[in-house]
């Protein structure tokens, strides 16, 4: 059985044969074909079961639109669920199997369904399912989600690539058929930027598939012309294989390049697939028109077929559905379709046509008035039965039936923007709207002009139009004689009065008993039946369907279809891959990763890194021996208060802030006053919010009268940034100040502990005085170090110790860290990562950012005195709020085990040492708690009701989730050392 | 005598190129940059005082100017960027400084940012897939700020439709460069 | 979306950072008699018209302006994109 239905001719590549196979047998196509096209010349009709009751279904459309030849495409971690036999290129090793069949395609266990089928009518799930209650997550819905759905997935990874990428042009031309390639030519000769997209691979839409003429070539050799033409064109981008999936606003589309779907074998370090975002200042819909079947009883059977899908296979690609093929249509379209298989040497048994004054049809019997009552054959159509004008029935033997209701005007893409489209009785169909996405305009059959003439002068015209608008003259192509029928067409639905089911929505299985039954249900809007029945759902999103039920509903209410509703659409046209919206952001990969300027050196010091944001920071740095990060945790501590510690400080944001008006401006932004700062000193900054809640903090060094550095918290970086300039911009539009971010700019480390200064003096040049009296506690400067580097030294402490920053050119940081560990050795510096930088700031009582929360003040923070009130600023009016300024509210305290070897837990809530443990008697809580090597025991900070007049009492720490409770003694937030005299040593 | 050695933002002593067919990907260090901002009221004094030093005008909104030794680009309202070799300028923010004095502020900003040129036939086809940046639109000198990689970077054309410049922030360094190749990978 | 900006054109609102309603501009006197009850209005009474609406939008990945964009939240029509600085201006916040 080797292609017994190839016909001659075709837009196939007959001297490249393809091996293939289908559930599990082998075939024989060539190139050029779908994987469709390819098993209808192997005479095979079945392709798929049906979603609900495992019906046999064969291919309906030779489109995207297609509901029915559903697959499997390749193995193992690249296999595909859903893909549309129609639009799968064939390639050389091609595997593809049949969905929602088990054990077999032809013999479907689950087909059982069919009969039982009164059951599982609309609204089944929604009555069966309903009780008893508990039973839907744990019974029904498992059993369903087993038996349900279409396809399923691999559970791997995927291994390929996908890309994103952008596209700009003045004109993109949606659809390659007889109107986009005239509009592509008018475009492109004038020299606009085009993007012409297509979602076949072979550009030309219906003039492939049609066997009419374009002044003396054959449809496709003239679109095969065209096409030469414009990709000669530098300003013509030409995008097969390209769906436009949504139109957005303002000229932005969306665009899926399928780059190799088509090949055997994925090229490495190559997309799969592309997703584009294009900017176009005009847009042309040329996306054509579908086909629209017709409901009778058992019009699912495979054989049973669009009519203009028999043309494509038929045409395009020399493939009969079958030998002998009978046609049924309400239009004088639907006649072609006998022409173009008689003159490929296929059979017409009969030309059904509902209409009784249909025009006669050459070499075929034309049975005017008559409508197809049913369908016979198990697995694939064997005959139909026909009610004739006079009321007789009679049975015809095809093994297919082409069948026409109509073309349906593709407006998708026209409904992404709210657009509604209209009905033109005339075509018995929904036509684009008025209201299209800005910068769209709507040209050919997707505008309702269904002739050959009338889609090449729609598309030329269209471009003219389209850039007018631009500016840009352009003149219309002369256009070739061809083919210009008038609309001749009886509006018809589905045949009355069969005795088995219709089907409305094939890839639902949705049948016109459904519909009733939701009518009957008092389902009658559009919106309620879809989601009531499921019409329109899944992949397909109802493309051929739709349409079919919206008539159906009209008949049923009464109403005329526009009464009734209309279908819209949304994004995207056709089904996506979750890999093409996720691109490369994958993995590892998902976001950036920012690396600190010792991030070498601390590799190979072997330092254990944590993600602080896209940061990667070291946490600890283990040493030989060291089994459990406690111990190198509590060394680092120890090590650092002992003597010195290093610690790579630069995810601190930093805003150079400059102008006249400088410190004016940081008055306003920060909480404390700045304006009295000295040059050469530092001062800690609180930031609030406007509503009186403090959201970030950070120090300013005043380097100059007119220039200040600023730091933020790593994680308030951005933030900061763009409130300052909201601020600068907007709220006081007239200081002389300028902000730049510099956080990149330089690489800071921390020297803490009682020897950082004589390490530092190793480092810095010899006219630099860092003495204490030289360069006090907060005093900051520009200096030079390791033979005249310029660097910035801040004296400035977060771990309590002797301690400052110094910040060098971020090249140069590198180098610095080692030099630092190189003059340090004598001193047995240690580096230490963040954790002990934790432990560090908790003993000394530093707020961080479980502190500054989101819901604390400053008078919370212990800082209230410091909100100035003399001045305006960013949060002070409303942070004077009564129930912000509670003299007796939450202040932040220390907390100490009252058991030495009990663990202080950050989240607990404290109580009253004796009484309930509740909501409503909730002390306050712990916000930061860790192991103190240098008091032995475990510790944390947190806030507590007039937390600063209970110094000593007892009370319990409360952790419901582990059940545990602590006894805790309030303490001062300051462990390590109180009255500061370390720092200022 | 200078005793600490620098490092490239991709971590090594020398800087990487990588190179595909129709497009070389080249990592930089021997530029230096500076921020250049006009004071309120100061536009004037700034502009003439800059066009002295520099050679040629501040760059109008999204515009740049490529010239030697000192290149500058339009990063916002009354705010430059301004370039020049780094070896015979890695002051350069002190020596803008001083010329300019009270008319502007001056950052330096060499260090917040690595460098990747592109330079080729394939250059459109690999940015296209990285930013939305219209190389076609853009006229040599000018900058545009954009995202790539979810990284905010500046694509500076260099060469219309040949040559950009690629600046990004400096600690993303190898997560920018990976995408780099890993688009030219892609699109080349 | 494509933003139109007063200086540099059509711009990917995806550029952009979105705040909200232009009113935050008019932030009220801080020694005002009513100034707590003019702050709570001015924090957190807006209005949300289904129509026209200014808005604050910075040029994050751009130019770091902030600009006022008049936007109908129905259609996404922008009608006037202006520098918010000058917005500022000329509602009197020069001092």
């Amino acid at each position: 059985m080797n292609q017994v239905n190839r016909l001659t001719g075709g837009q196939i590549n007959r001297a490249k044969e393809l091996n293939f196979r289908f559930d599990g047998r082998s075939f024989k196509g060539f190139e050029g074909d779908t994987l469709a096209s390819a098993l209808l010349a192997n005479g095979e009709r079945l392709m798929g079961r049906s979603f609900k009751y495992h019906r046999p279904r064969g291919v309906l459309t030779a489109g995207s639109e297609e509901p029915n030849a559903l697959v499997e495409l390749r193995q193992g971690n690249r296999q595909e669920p859903n893909t549309r036999a129609t639009v799968a290129e064939l390639f050389e090793g091609l595997e593809a199997k049949a969905q929602n069949a088990w054990p077999s395609l032809r013999f479907d266990a689950m087909a059982v369904n069919d009969r039982i089928s009164n059951f599982l009518t609309a609204g089944f799930y929604y009555k069966t399912f309903m009780w008893p209650k508990p039973f839907w997550e744990k019974v029904y819905e498992p059993i369903i989600r087993k038996a349900a759905g279409l396809g399923s997935i691999s559970f791997e990874d995927d291994p390929d690539l996908y890309d994103k990428g952008f596209l700009h042009c003045d004109l993109l031309i949606i659809g390659a058929g007889p109107t986009g390639l005239a509009a592509a030519l008018t475009a492109g000769r004038c020299g606009a930027r085009v993007i012409l997209a297509d979602e076949d691979f072979r550009m030309g839409g219906r003039l492939n598939a049609e066997t009419l003429a374009l002044g003396d070539a054959s449809g496709s050799d003239w679109a095969a012309e065209a096409i030469a033409e414009l990709a000669s064109l530098d300003n013509v981008r030409l995008m097969t294989r390209t769906t436009v999936i949504g139109a957005f606003d303002h000229g932005i589309y969306g665009a899926v390049e399928r780059v190799q779907d088509h090949l055997p074998q994925a090229q490495a370090d190559k997309p799969r697939q592309i997703l584009w975002r294009i900017y176009s200042r005009r847009a042309m819909l040329c996306a054509g028109a579908m086909e629209r079947p017709i409901a009778f009883a058992d019009n699912d059977r495979p054989g049973v077929m669009l009519a203009s899908a028999v043309r494509s296979y038929v045409n395009r690609w020399a493939a009969a559905p079958a030998q002998e093929i009978v046609i049924f249509t309400n239009n004088d379209d639907g006649h072609r379709t006998a022409a173009d298989l008689i003159a490929k040497g296929v059979k017409v048994p009969a030309v059904i046509d509902v209409r009784a004054d249909a025009p006669a049809v050459a070499g075929a019997e034309l049975l005017a008035g008559a409508e197809v009552i049913g369908t016979e054959g198990r697995l694939g159509l064997t005959s139909v039965t026909v009610r004739l004008a006079n009321g007789q029935t009679r049975k015809i033997k095809c093994g297919s039936l082409a069948v026409s209701g109509g073309w349906n005007p593709n407006v998708h893409l026209t409904c992404h923007q709210r657009g509604r489209p209209h009905w033109n009785a005339e075509l018995a169909a929904f036509v684009p709207g008025p209201e299209l996405p800005s910068g769209m305009t709507v040209a050919g059959a997707a505008n309702g002009q269904l002739s050959t003439a009338q889609a090449l002068a729609g598309g030329a015209s269209g471009a003219v139009a389209a850039l007018g608008d631009l500016g840009t003259t352009a003149k219309a192509i002369d256009l070739p004689q061809t083919e210009d029928a008038p609309i001749a067409l009886k509006p018809f639905w589905h045949v009355q009065g069969g005795k088995s089911r219709a089907w409305v929505d094939l890839q639902n299985d949705v049948t016109v008993k459904d519909v009733k039954l939701a009518h009957q249900e008092n389902f009658v809007s559009v919106e309620h039946l879809k989601r009531y029945t499921t019409l329109g759902m899944a992949t397909d999103q109802g493309k051929t369907s739709n349409m079919l039920g919206l008539a159906v509903m009209a008949e049923l209410t009464g109403k005329s279809i526009p009464e009734t509703g209309t279908t819209i659409f949304r994004p995207p046209y056709t089904p996506v891959p979750m890999g093409t919206m996720a691109g490369r952001a994958t993995g590892k990969h998902f976001h950036p990763t920012r690396k600190t300027p010792s991030h070498h050196w601390a590799e190979e010091q072997g330092a254990v890194f944590t993600e602080v944001g896209d940061w990667l920071r070291a946490q600890w740095f283990p040493r030989q021996g060291e089994t459990h990060w406690r111990q190198s945790v509590d060394r680092e501590v120890l090590q650092t208060r002992k003597s010195v510690g290093v610690c790579d400080v630069t995810t601190l944001g930093k805003i150079d802030v400059q102008g006249k008006d400088a410190a004016t401006f940081l008055n306003k932004v920060y909480a404390n006053a700045f304006a009295k700062l000295p040059v050469g000193k530092v001062r800690y900054g609180l930031m609030l919010r406007e509503d009186g809640i403090a959201y970030d903090d950070g120090t300013a060094a005043r380097l100059a009268e007119d220039h200040f550095v600023v730091t933020t918290t790593t994680a308030n970086a951005v933030l900061a940034y763009r409130n300052m300039e909201f601020a600068r911009q907007c709220l006081w539009p007239d200081l002389d100040v300028q902000l730049i971010s510099t956080t990149e700019a330089w690489a800071q480390y921390a020297v803490a502990g009682p020897n950082a200064r004589k390490l530092l003096k190793k480092i810095v040049d010899a006219d630099v005085d860092i003495s204490n009296e030289g360069f006090p506690f907060m005093a900051c400067g520009e200096i030079t170090l390791c033979g005249g580097l310029r660097a910035r030294l801040f004296r400035i402490s977060f771990s309590g110790e002797l301690a400052y920053e110094v910040a060098v050119p971020t090249r140069y940081g590198d180098a610095l860290v080692r030099a630092l560990m190189e003059a340090g050795e004598e001193f047995d510096v240690t580096p230490y990562g963040t954790e002990a930088l934790g432990v560090m700031r908790i003993e000394k009582g530093h707020a961080a950012g479980n502190e500054l929360n989101g819901t604390t003040t400053a008078l919370n923070l212990g800082l209230g005195r410091m909100v100035s009130k003399k001045k305006d600023c960013i949060g002070n009016t409303l942070s004077e709020r009564k129930g912000l300024s509670d003299a007796a509210g939450l202040r932040l305290v220390g907390f100490r085990p009252v058991k030495a070897q009990d663990p202080v837990t950050a989240g607990a809530h404290l109580m009253r040492a004796s009484g309930e443990i509740s909501a409503d008697t909730d002390q306050g809580y712990i916000t930061s708690a860790c192991f103190s090597p240098n008091l032995g025991c475990s510790i944390g900070i947190g806030f507590l009701k007039d937390g600063a007049n209970r110094m000593g009492e007892k009370l319990r720490a409360a952790n419901p989730l582990e059940g545990s409770t602590v006894e805790v003694e309030v303490v001062s937030a300051h462990f390590i050392d109180p009255e500061g005299e370390r720092l200022r040593a | 005598m200078l005793n600490l050695k620098p490092i490239t933002a991709l971590g090594a002593e020398v800087p990487q190129v990588d190179s595909f067919d129709g497009l070389e990907i080249a990592e930089r260090a021997d530029f230096a940059l500076a921020s250049l901002a006009a004071r309120q009221g100061e536009e004037v004094l700034c502009a003439t005082k800059a066009q002295a030093y520099l050679g040629f005008a501040l760059p109008q909104p999204g515009q740049g100017s490529l010239a030697a030794p000192f290149s500058a680009f339009w990063m916002g309202p009354d705010q430059w960027m301004i370039a020049a070799p780094h070896d015979r300028h890695e002051d350069l923010a002190s020596h803008l400084k001083q010329a300019l004095g009270e008319s502007a502020s001056v950052s330096e900003q060499t260090d917040g940012w690595c460098r990747f040129d592109l330079s080729g036939a394939g250059l459109q086809a690999v940015l296209e897939r990285l930013c939305n940046a219209d190389l076609a639109s853009m006229a040599a000198g000018e900058a545009r700020r954009v995202r790539l990689e979810h990284l905010g970077c500046f694509i500076w054309c260099l060469e219309p439709s040949q040559s950009v410049a690629i600046l990004g922030p400096r600690s993303s360094a190898a997560s920018l460069h990976h995408a780099l190749v890993g688009a030219a990978k892609s699109a080349l | 979306m494509m933003i139109d900006h007063p200086l540099l054109g059509l711009r990917d609102a995806q550029e952009f950072t979105y705040l909200g309603d232009a009113s935050l501009i008019d932030r009220p006197d801080w020694q005002a008699e009513d100034a707590q009850d003019a702050f709570h209005d001015y924090l957190y009474l807006r209005d949300n018209p289904a129509g026209a609406h200014r808005e604050l939008w910075f040029h994050e990945t751009g130019d770091r302006s902030w600009l006022v964009v008049t936007r109908n939240t129905l259609t996404h029509e922008i009608t006037k994109v202006e520098l918010a600085r000058d917005v500022a201006r000329a509602r009197g916040r020069s001092k």
